[in-house]
């Protein structure tokens, strides 16, 4: 069986990478001929791609070429809280290149980011060349909240038809429901009840679900080739490292702060010096869960892009195909990373659940 | 880490935060309740009919083994019903052959008196038979003998021998 994998994957690689060469080759023609006219440095183009692939944008767009000014993909509905909600879809921007105006205000795109402006549309800069304009309070669907819907959505569908599939099948998964019940099950034997314990686990199982299972196709979803990146944003770790955090603190017990003040069973010199490191140790844990997951999904991304902008930064035979092959390999190791990362989110947050929830006669048993 | 906090995306913060709780809520109402429910009952079922089983197999072995108890315990009263039984013929055989024994001797010893006392009976009735028929001889040859005086002195005389030669 693994054999016949490896002759697969050999083969479509060995094909997919004629095919890219042969592709690269005529791309190299005309874009010879292109870049005859305005010279510029294409290393720095990739990054400035790169860098642009892994923020959040105002639009969602398969492809672009900015220097011709061609986007193929759609704008994104806007929402801004300056004088009032204001909403227009992003294609008045022209991808930065025109203001957008509404009720009189005047907006303009600055690297990804709306500065609110006057009619000129003049940028102040400060000495770390910053925009020293008003950031309007932002509320856009961007393509990372578009991508969050989707997931959500995808999610959702598949949990709810498992569910629904119990009913009609007499307590049976069917179809789709036959490959994620044995993950449902591994969460709640192998993560919850180990971590949390069996008194107490049931109340945290909704959220160690969705958590992993969000995080799991988030980062799945960022590996198609739509461009999508949710995980990868801190803000989005952010928001899913403090829910740990505040489930953690809203449902722990005494023991928990217990420990944490006074720690048991240490002379009082040491629990005088533990309680500062303790009480930091609170805040460090999410802390620790949201870089975590975020570097590596932003890592991740990076050198996915960056190995193939090798392709094109070679443009020979052996270059290109090696690169690619890098790029394939990296993009399996993405999707090993990918279920890893919502493994170990997963389980630290049970396990920070275990510590708040742990009980005082539960902890001299263990 | 400036250039982090400067690209943290309040908005982005913002869908996930309310996004995320939405769909934990919907997916807690719709899909972790019932999914859990199922898996747990389906376990409880499972285990319930493995304990059902066994239980069943226990009971099965208990049955079999009252069964040869009850079976035993049969055989054990068979043998001492047909061993009483057995008993009983021999002890009744033999009461009655002891009976038989008595009444047969009984009876013969009845007849043996019966025997005895009608012999003496006949006995005692021939003596008389032959004392009555020896004086009526008696008496006949006496009285031939005492009609002549010449016998009748000749008789005295033999008889007067026979005395003194006695």
């Amino acid at each position: 069986m693994y054999r016949i994998n490896v002759v697969k994957t050999l083969t479509l690689l060995f094909l997919v990478i004629t095919f890219s060469v042969n592709a690269q080759h005529e791309a190299t023609k005309t874009s010879h001929e292109e870049k005859a006219l305005p010279e510029k440095d294409f290393k720095t183009e990739l990054k400035e791609e790169i860098r642009h692939h892994v923020k959040d944008s105002y639009y969602f767009d398969f492809n672009s070429n900015s220097e011709t000014g061609e986007y193929n993909g759609f704008s994104l509905p806007v929402i801004l809280f300056d004088d009032g909600l204001q909403v227009f879809m992003s294609s008045k921007f022209k991808h930065g290149k025109e203001l957008a105006e509404v009720d009189g205000n005047y907006y303009k795109l600055y690297h990804n980011k709306i500065y609110k402006t006057d009619a000129s549309g003049e940028l102040s800069f400060d000495e770390h060349h910053h925009p020293t304009n008003i950031k309007p309070l932002d509320f856009s669907i961007t393509k990372g909240v578009l991508s969050i819907i989707i997931v959500s959505l995808i999610v959702f569908l598949i949990f709810s038809s498992l569910a629904k599939s119990y009913a009609k099948n007499g307590s049976i998964p069917k179809g789709i429901g036959r490959f994620f019940e044995p993950l449902v099950i591994y969460i709640r034997d192998e993560i919850a009840i180990p971590s949390i314990g069996h008194k107490h686990y049931k109340k945290y199982m909704p959220f160690l679900l969705t958590v992993f299972f969000f995080i799991w196709f988030s980062n799945l979803i960022g590996i198609t080739p739509f461009g999508m990146n949710i995980t990868g944003n801190l803000a989005v770790t952010a928001a899913l490292a403090l829910l740990t955090f505040l489930i953690t603190q809203f449902t722990s017990k005494k023991n928990y702060w217990l420990h944490i003040f006074w720690m048991p069973g240490v002379p009082w010199p040491m629990k005088i010096v533990l309680a500062p490191i303790e009480l930091l140790g609170i805040f460090i844990k999410p802390f620790a869960l949201m870089m975590r997951l975020y570097a590596n999904i932003f890592a991740g991304h990076i050198v996915i892009y960056s190995i193939l902008g090798l392709l094109f930064v070679f443009k020979s035979y052996i270059g290109g195909s090696l690169s690619f092959a890098l790029a394939l390999v990296i993009s399996i190791l993405e999707l090993l990373v990918a279920i890893l990362q919502a493994y170990i989110f997963t389980m630290l947050s049970a396990l920070y659940f275990g510590f708040a929830s742990e009980e005082h006669e539960m902890e001299h048993t263990e | 880490m400036e250039k982090l906090i400067n690209d943290f995306s309040y908005g982005l913060f913002f869908w996930q935060s309310l996004l995320f709780i939405v769909l934990l809520l919907l997916l807690r109402k719709f899909a972790w309740k019932p999914i859990l429910n199922a898996i747990d009952e389906r376990e409880e079922g499972i285990k319930s009919a493995l304990e059902e089983a066994e239980n069943a197999r226990k009971e099965m072995q208990n049955l079999t083994a009252d069964n040869e108890r009850i079976l035993k315990q049969a055989r054990i009263e068979r043998d001492a019903l047909l061993k009483e039984a057995r008993e009983m013929k021999e002890s009744i055989i033999s009461e009655a052959k002891g009976a038989a024994q008595i009444q047969a001797t009984k009876v013969i010893e009845q007849a043996q008196a019966t025997i005895q006392a009608e012999k003496q009976a006949a006995i005692t009735d021939l003596k008389n038979q032959v004392a009555e028929l020896s004086l009526g001889i008696a008496e006949k040859v006496v009285r031939e003998e005492l009609s002549d005086k010449n016998k009748q002195i000749k008789l005295v005389e033999d008889m007067l021998k026979e005395v003194t030669i006695s």
